[in-house]
């Protein structure tokens, strides 16, 4: 997995920019079920059907997906409900 | 061998006998074994919020269920961790208590909370025998083709059928 976070930066104090989004990712992993991971992305996020069947084929096929954006707060309170359910997810900086 | 989970009412159901039975409890009571609960450090406000230790799991089993929250950025993961692995070790402990409570030789009927709490439990036995039997995604079609003398054909089994038992959950559930 190469690095493509961007390095972090010290912001001055009067610097008012919204924080950029944040990102949360589910990697593919050889023993979370299509279904299984179909079912968790609508439970937890409330994503239709067929919205959440076509994140986790991207996740299969492409090895990853972002399947949330937002702040960073709030990524890593998905990344926790994700790891809950036993899925590998992370949190990072949209670049 | 059990014929899966089916909608029932308000929730699911499944028919197991007790050779299932003693087999789920074996491989859910190990997870609880093994995820202890939450650690935290000995201050009493640290222990009241749940911070526990940033350092991740080396069980590699422990380190699959509660993996690390960034990639790119160790510092960041270990507070991650600080503040959520206490929480996530309960929820865990929480899920597999369920599951312990409520299977029984026969018709299991299980309300939508309690069959959430088995989806994870049983994914969670999953995770650790896919980490341990080192399961790749042609694991069905490493079975069919696995000699039943071979020494690991139990556990491969064991893990299809669990499989097969949470596929039907999910589909329950749906």
């Amino acid at each position: 997995m190469g690095s493509t976070a961007p390095a972090e930066v010290e912001r001055p104090s009067t610097d008012v920019r919204p924080d950029l989004p944040w990102l949360t990712i589910v990697w593919n992993d050889p023993v979370n079920l299509m279904s299984y991971v179909t079912y968790v992305f609508q439970a937890v996020f409330g994503y239709p059907r067929e919205k959440a069947e076509k994140l986790m084929m991207d996740v299969h096929h492409k090895g990853r997906a972002v399947v949330a954006s937002g702040a960073r707060e709030e990524m890593e309170r998905d990344v926790q409900i994700l790891h809950s359910y036993g899925l590998w997810a992370t949190v990072q900086r949209d670049s | 061998m059990s014929t899966g989970f089916k909608s029932s009412g308000k929730g699911v159901s499944v028919k197991l006998d007790a050779g299932e039975v003693s087999l789920l409890v074996s491989l859910v009571s190990q997870v609880l074994d093994l995820v202890e609960p939450g650690a935290t450090g000995d201050d009493p406000l640290e222990r009241a919020l749940g911070i526990g230790s940033p350092e991740a799991p080396s069980d590699p089993v422990l380190a699959r269920l509660f993996p690390a929250a960034y990639a790119d950025d160790d510092k960041a993961a270990g507070e991650f961790r600080r503040y959520t692995e206490a929480t996530l070790r309960d929820g865990k402990r929480a899920d597999a208590t369920t599951l312990l409570e409520t299977v029984e030789p026969g018709k299991v009927q299980l309300t939508a909370e309690q069959a959430l709490a088995w989806l994870r439990a049983i994914n969670d036995v999953r995770l650790a025998l896919g980490i341990r039997l080192e399961v790749t995604e042609e694991v069905h079609e490493e079975i069919a083709s696995m000699s039943e003398d071979d020494p690991r054909y139990p556990a491969f089994v064991t893990y299809d059928w669990l499989t097969y038992l949470q596929d039907t959950l999910v589909r329950a559930l749906w």
